[in-house]
């Protein structure tokens, strides 16, 4: 190893990158905006407020993920399992009528959770028991739930109409709206589960050798269905607060969703084969994403070139893990 | 495997030597519980194992160290030292894990060991071959292991690595912990063990203490029953 200090620093600046590129962008959009339109970006409630919103949807989807992504697996259906949620959430509080009261709402929720779980338990059950790879099986079940949403829901949007849930969907807590608070909790707990619980290390741990875990006497198999229970369950949240916001409950909530979410994972420094990853990371990720989203339309380009952007960056992002590697590698 | 019987004391390193396919691993793993003898039994300290699963084995005081050495290379010596029986302390009634005290205690330990950690909060993928054994061992220690099995522990290593492991196994002797060790280097073989047990084709070819005997015949016993 030539310069010792040296490759620690490129190192902590590789670790940090996600950071700084997305001080980076803020900037330049700020610039542009004070440059440009002679207004600004940053300093605007509503400005802020779309991309929160819009990174929470990424999150809701992105925060159970990255536990599975961190113990080596990947989970591709959540993007149906949000729509299941949301579809199943719409037909039940359709079915109670105009006036349906909060307990409904509340059971009508359950309900989507359920319907979510059972994909994640399905998940599990596959991938724990049966050693399906988890590419295949959440392929497979992400067929699934898409077929089931859209059967259950008669191959339409299921538009709704009650108070409770729209002010659920659009309502705001200490000023701050409903969804981003509901990210922010359920980003606070994947955070302490991965980072500060024995669950959280054995995560880590299957994802670096399996055969330690396993020789720890730790059963593998139902943590694996824990996992997958858990990214299904977070990803039907998002569900909820989808048919909450837009009060309809649409079988494809989720779809458009999922390559951000898998992409702020990976930008967030999580590695394909597992063992890394952070919850914080994940955050990062997802504002990344969203203020791409966001900027890229406030500077008025058409809004395809978001695809374009959101894929450099993913590229990216995978250069700077390649060269992590390699900088770590060169010094053991 | 027939009639293979012997006894291993506190502080005395075995040697089961073998060629391929002499038996070695089926014998460490009818210890451990991998495998159900068909025939025979497993006792230590007057406890009969034979019969109970790995887990019970392990916290009988039987810990074997497998050539891969099952170690989550991406988490920090403590979290090795404690995989699967992680401390945590209570913040506001949730637990959170205890990184600083099984961290201080992989260091205790290793030191034990005759072995500097040189950043606790590293993951253990950017320690050496040796360093890597020493956790592996220290696991073993530090959960007041009788006696630990070591499948080929040298196998993967470098030269001055090796004899870290040798040494490594000097100190476990010291502190009254039985040692099993396969092998099927001479050189290690020599170096390590009170007592030579050479199986060949699944029976014992002989028994013998290094002083008594010599690498020829010790070869001579590994081949002598493929003769």
């Amino acid at each position: 190893m030539p310069n010792k200090n040296g490759a620690s620093f490129v190192r902590s600046l590789l670790n940090a990158w996600s950071w700084l590129f997305l001080l980076l962008i803020l900037g330049f959009f700020e610039i542009y905006a004070q440059t440009q339109t002679a207004s600004t970006f940053l300093f605007r409630v509503y400005n802020l407020q779309s991309i929160s919103v819009a990174a929470s949807q990424i999150l809701l989807l992105a925060l159970g993920l990255t536990l599975v992504i961190v113990a080596g697996h990947i989970d591709l259906s959540i993007a149906f399992s949000t729509g299941f949620a949301a579809v199943v959430m719409a037909l039940i509080i359709r079915a109670a009528g105009a006036d349906a009261g909060w307990l409904v709402v509340l059971l009508a929720m359950g309900a989507g959770l359920l319907a979510a779980g059972l994909v994640g338990l399905v998940n599990g059950w596959l991938v724990a028991l049966l050693n399906v790879p988890s590419f295949i099986g959440t392929l497979g079940t992400y067929g699934i739930a898409r077929g089931a949403a859209l059967i259950v829901a008669g191959g339409a949007t299921v538009s709704i109409r009650n108070d409770h849930a729209r002010a659920f969907g659009n309502g705001h807590v200490l000023g701050l709206p409903i969804p981003l608070v509901t990210a922010a909790i359920l980003a606070l707990i994947c955070h302490y589960l991965l980072k500060h619980t024995k669950f959280g290390a054995h995560t880590y741990a299957l994802g670096a050798n399996r055969a330690s875990v396993e020789r720890a006497g730790v059963n593998v198999k139902k943590h694996l269905v824990l996992l997958f229970l858990l990214s299904a369950v977070t990803a039907g949240i998002g569900g909820l607060i989808y048919t909450s916001r837009f009060s309809a409950g649409a079988a494809n909530a989720g779809e458009p969703i999922l390559l951000y979410a898998v992409a702020a994972v990976f930008i967030g420094g999580a590695s394909l084969t597992g063992g890394q990853g952070t919850i914080t990371g994940t955050v990062i990720g997802a504002f990344i994403i969203a203020v791409i989203q966001f900027g890229l339309v406030f500077c008025g380009l058409p809004p395809y070139w978001q695809f374009v952007a959101v894929g450099l960056v993913i590229i990216v992002a995978v250069l700077v893990d390649q060269s992590k590697h390699h900088i770590v590698g060169g010094g053991s | 495997m027939r009639d293979v019987s012997f006894e291993v004391n506190a502080g005395e390193c075995v040697v089961l030597a073998g060629d391929n396919g002499a038996g070695k691993s089926t014998v460490i793993k009818m210890i451990s519980g991998v495998y159900q003898p068909t025939a025979g039994k497993v006792w230590m300290n007057g406890e009969l194992l034979t019969g109970k699963t790995p887990e019970a084995v392990r916290s009988a005081g039987i810990e074997t160290i497998y050539q891969d050495l099952a170690l989550a290379d991406n988490l920090d010596p403590g979290l090795n030292l404690y995989l699967g029986r992680e401390r945590t302390r209570r913040v506001l009634g949730l637990p959170f894990l205890d990184r600083k005290t099984m961290r201080e205690d992989a260091v205790k330990v290793m030191k034990g060991l005759g072995i500097v950690v040189p950043d606790p909060a590293a993951p253990v993928r950017e320690m050496s071959g040796g360093q890597r054994q020493a956790i592996a061992i220290a696991r073993a220690i530090h959960w007041q292991a009788g006696l630990v099995i070591m499948d080929e522990p040298t196998a993967a290593l470098g030269v001055p690595e090796q004899r870290e492991v040798m040494a490594l196994i000097e100190r476990l002797k010291s502190k009254g912990v039985g040692i099993i060790l396969i092998s099927h280097n001479l050189p290690d073989i020599f170096a390590a063990a009170d007592r030579i047990i050479v199986l060949a084709r699944g029976i014992v070819a002989g028994e013998r203490r290094p002083a008594e005997t010599n690498d020829e015949e010790i070869v001579r016993m590994m081949m002598g029953a493929t003769l």
